[in-house]
């Protein structure tokens, strides 16, 4: 397979960690090389954060870089549009329609842009929607991340037996019902 | 059996394998997970050590004790690890020593970036560097094999891409072994001048021997493609470099010193034009330059930040990359304090009555940032209290009673207590601020000698500030809660106007420790509030503008009730936001 490369965006203490957990995990169970780079340290506390996950063949660099990602994962909004730039044209978003303000904006030296939305839509095919209501009716407000990998993997297609034992692998064994929930209604929308 | 590893979770890996029995380290990104995955392994003994320079000796100690021993460590750790470092190279080892050093290029989580690479150099011990989690295992087991082969600590540097990037690692058996016997040999291990000068001439001899043997060191790879452009490059950006360049012939360097100058004049030989690709500082093109061998780097790269694929395309071959502009016009996003961060109620009284704060390093670094910009200086790790002494000493009575050094619980155990004393013994007028969130927080929340647990969160004793203090010669000593805004505001004042060294323990537990002890979501009576914006002077992430009013985000407020006690007119409390 040719590189495949998705990121994963967010602010700090959403939680993103376990969405490349997932990816990883199904990277490996379906073969490929995978490689999958972090964040950790500072930005975790409510800054911006990017995840890149890269799977293929043979996987050098575990960045990815301007005009190469297939697709984003946008835990908010805001996010979803700062790194704009890394992807291809033909790459598809799916956003966590979630706005949680940046300190400048609360400050009142920034305003919060408006149309993110329509921004995105008119450079991208953009999939947007509640994943924090859609993770609720699942079950647990903290499932945000399975809807989101979800959808995902119904837009990847590939075998859903895999996508649901990566998930089994890697959410805490207390949440796997829940979490299985959250993956199907994301998988749906 | 194979698994998605993290580069300093197969560190870890690696050291278990080679049948590593000491570990000691002080927290630091991007190093820290080493450490903590060691933690998991029970047949090595490990331990979090108040500062590198002592996490080192250890190591230094359990290496003469005959046991394979890795230190680990932020680059800005190894400065205060240095003087054993340099040392160490002079009388060798017994077990293996493998201390790991963690770069920070584009200073993702540090004071500065600078290039550990030169402490090899310095210090005249071998440096490796792994571009990969497979290679970060195989390259920790193959310095212990170095250390004792060469009688030599090894460094491996690893920079915050290697890291913090996961690949497939092959996992394979701890090797059996034995710890050495421990000899009494006071011309190796008792170094003072007679001895050390005998030392330091076995250092050179192994130098040169290493100088010469690393031609022949298998890391050290030559991978021949076209002859038209050849690069010299190691760590992450070899990934990098086959990425930008396919076609390129590579000399990969598993060592990055000493360079095997030999191989690389017959590789310089083999093609047109020859780069080097290094981020940082010019370390290995001064190199080969000062050798004669013609090479071009940093007249087309740079010595700040990070390298990256694109920037090598666009720099070697002119491409330039993307498809879809930047947004440029978008509010950054700096890192915050969390919502319900016991440091908020600190900062927000220091801001209050306008005093000059000299921080520290620490998630109470962010006070320095929009909202509460409470935050004067920041240099590194214990700095705080010597700079406010310096201060004080330098501008008098202009200072005292104006300034305060804020410096975290994990922070003055790891170098701040020095400073007290200081202050003490020279009879300075400071005010210290520790704030005591009962762990290391930035980092991910690690224990220290001051929260009774140790490195397993097995019970431990615990270092009483007060008591320290006490004994230091501090003679006024409170501790506050810093949520009770109004008693650390009178505390804080009585502490300015005492004469001599004065200590606040700002005693509050990390918001993240339990997130058990969350409490509901607050919320703003909007026909309550007059929109008077006191409340956002805290900065929490989690009060946030509504028109002319401010609202709490749900999904964000842990019910801390520090904006309640700031609200002047009540409109905060329980209940759905209106
Ligand atoms: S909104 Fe108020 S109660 Fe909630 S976390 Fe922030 S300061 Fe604490
Ligand atoms: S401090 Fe109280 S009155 Fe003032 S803006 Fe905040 S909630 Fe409204």
């Amino acid at each position: 397979m040719n590189t495949l490369s998705i990121l994963i965006v967010g602010v700090g203490g959403q939680g993103t960690l376990l969405s490349s957990r997932i990816l990883g995990k199904y990277a490996q169970l379906s073969g490929y090389d995978v490689k999958v780079s972090e964040v950790h340290g500072m930005a975790q506390r409510g800054g911006s954060v990017i995840t890149y996950v890269r799977m293929g063949d043979k996987i050098a660099s575990p960045i990815i870089e301007e005009g190469e990602a297939e697709y984003m994962l946008a835990f908010e909004k805001l996010e979803a549009l700062r790194y704009i730039q890394l992807m291809k044209k033909s790459g598809k978003i799916i956003v966590n329609g979630q706005k949680i303000d940046p300190m400048p904006v609360i400050t009142g030296t920034a305003d919060y842009p408006n149309g993110i939305i329509d921004r995105l839509k008119n450079k991208i095919e953009t999939f947007v929607f509640d994943a924090m209501s859609e993770a609720k009716e699942a079950g647990n407000i903290k499932a945000v991340n399975t809807v989101m990998i979800g959808k995902l993997a119904n837009i990847m297609a590939g075998s859903k037996d895999i996508w649901l034992e990566a998930v089994r692998a890697c959410v805490p064994p207390k949440t796997v019902d829940v979490n299985i929930l959250a993956f199907e209604r994301g998988y749906k929308l | 059996m194979q698994e998605l590893y993290l580069g300093n979770e197969a560190v870890a890996r690696g050291a278990w394998e080679a049948g590593c029995r000491v570990v000691a380290a002080y927290p630091g990104t991007p190093s820290t997970e080493i450490t903590e995955n060691i933690a998991k392994y029970d047949d090595i003994y490990s331990e979090w050590s108040p500062n590198e320079k002592v996490a080192l000796e250890v190591g230094i100690g359990a290496s003469f004790a005959g046991a394979r021993t890795m230190v680990c460590m932020k680059h800005v750790g190894l400065n205060v690890a240095a003087d054993p470092l340099f040392t160490a190279s002079y009388t060798g080892v017994n077990g293996g020593l493998v201390i790991i050093v963690a770069d920070d290029p584009g200073m993702h989580s540090s004071q500065n970036e600078q290039d550990s690479r030169y402490y090899a150099k310095s210090a005249h011990i071998p440096m490796l560097e792994p571009s990969s989690s497979q290679e970060a295992k195989d390259f920790v087991k193959l310095a212990f094999d170095l250390s004792e082969r060469y009688d030599t600590p090894v460094l491996v540097r690893l920079t915050t891409r290697v890291s913090h990037s996961r690949g497939i690692v092959e996992l394979e058996e701890r090797q059996q072994v034995d710890l050495k016997d421990y000899v009494k040999d006071v011309k190796k291990y008792v170094m003072m001048p007679g001895m050390a000068r005998l030392r330091h001439k076995v250092l050179e001899q192994r130098e040169s021997t290493l100088a010469a043997d690393c031609n022949s060191l298998e890391i050290n790879q030559e991978i021949m493609n076209g002859t038209k452009i050849g690069v010299i490059t190691s760590g992450l950006v070899y990934q990098y470099t086959l990425q930008a360049l396919p076609d390129a012939s590579v000399l990969k360097l598993g060592m990055v010193y000493p360079l095997p100058i030999e191989k690389i004049k017959s590789f310089a030989a083999k093609v047109e034009k020859l780069y080097v690709l290094e981020e940082l500082e010019p370390l290995i093109e001064k190199e080969l330059k000062s050798n004669g061998i013609d090479c071009e780097g940093k007249s087309l790269f740079t010595v700040q930040g990070e390298y990256s694929a694109n920037m090598i395309k666009k720099a070697i071959l002119g491409e330039d990359a993307g498809e879809i502009a930047a947004e440029s016009d978008l509010p950054v996003r700096p890192p915050i304090m969390c919502p319900g961060c016991p440091h908020r109620g600190a900062y927000y009284i220091m801001k209050k009555l306008k005093l000059v704060v000299n921080g520290d390093i620490g998630c109470y670094t962010l006070g320095a940032l929009a909202p509460l910009s409470a935050m004067d200086t920041c240099v590194c790790m214990g700095a705080s209290i010597g700079m406010n002494h310096g201060m004080e000493k330098a501008r008098g009575t202009e200072s005292s009673g104006k300034s305060v050094a804020i410096i975290g619980d994990s922070t003055f155990m790891h170098s701040g207590v020095t400073g007290l004393i200081n202050v003490v013994y020279n009879s300075g007028n400071s005010t210290v601020i520790i704030v005591d969130n009962r762990t290391t927080g930035m980092t991910g929340h690690q224990n220290n000698p001051t929260n009774g647990k140790n490195i397993k969160g097995a019970s431990a004793p615990e270092i009483d500030f007060e008591k320290l203090c006490e004994a230091i010669g501090v003679g006024f000593i409170k501790t506050i809660d810093p949520f009770d805004l109004k008693g650390f505001e009178t505390g804080l004042k009585e502490a300015l106007n005492f004469q001599g060294a004065s200590v606040i323990i700002s005693k509050r537990e990390c918001a993240l420790l339990d997130k058990k002890k969350w409490m509901p979501a607050l919320s703003i009576d909007k026909d309550v509030c007059i929109g008077c914006g006191s409340c956002l002077k805290l900065g929490c992430p989690a009060l946030v503008k509504d028109g002319k009013k401010v609202k709490i985000d749900g999904t964000l407020c842990v019910g801390c009730g520090l904006c309640v006690s700031v609200c002047p007119t009540g409109a905060i409390g329980n209940g759905e936001n209106t």
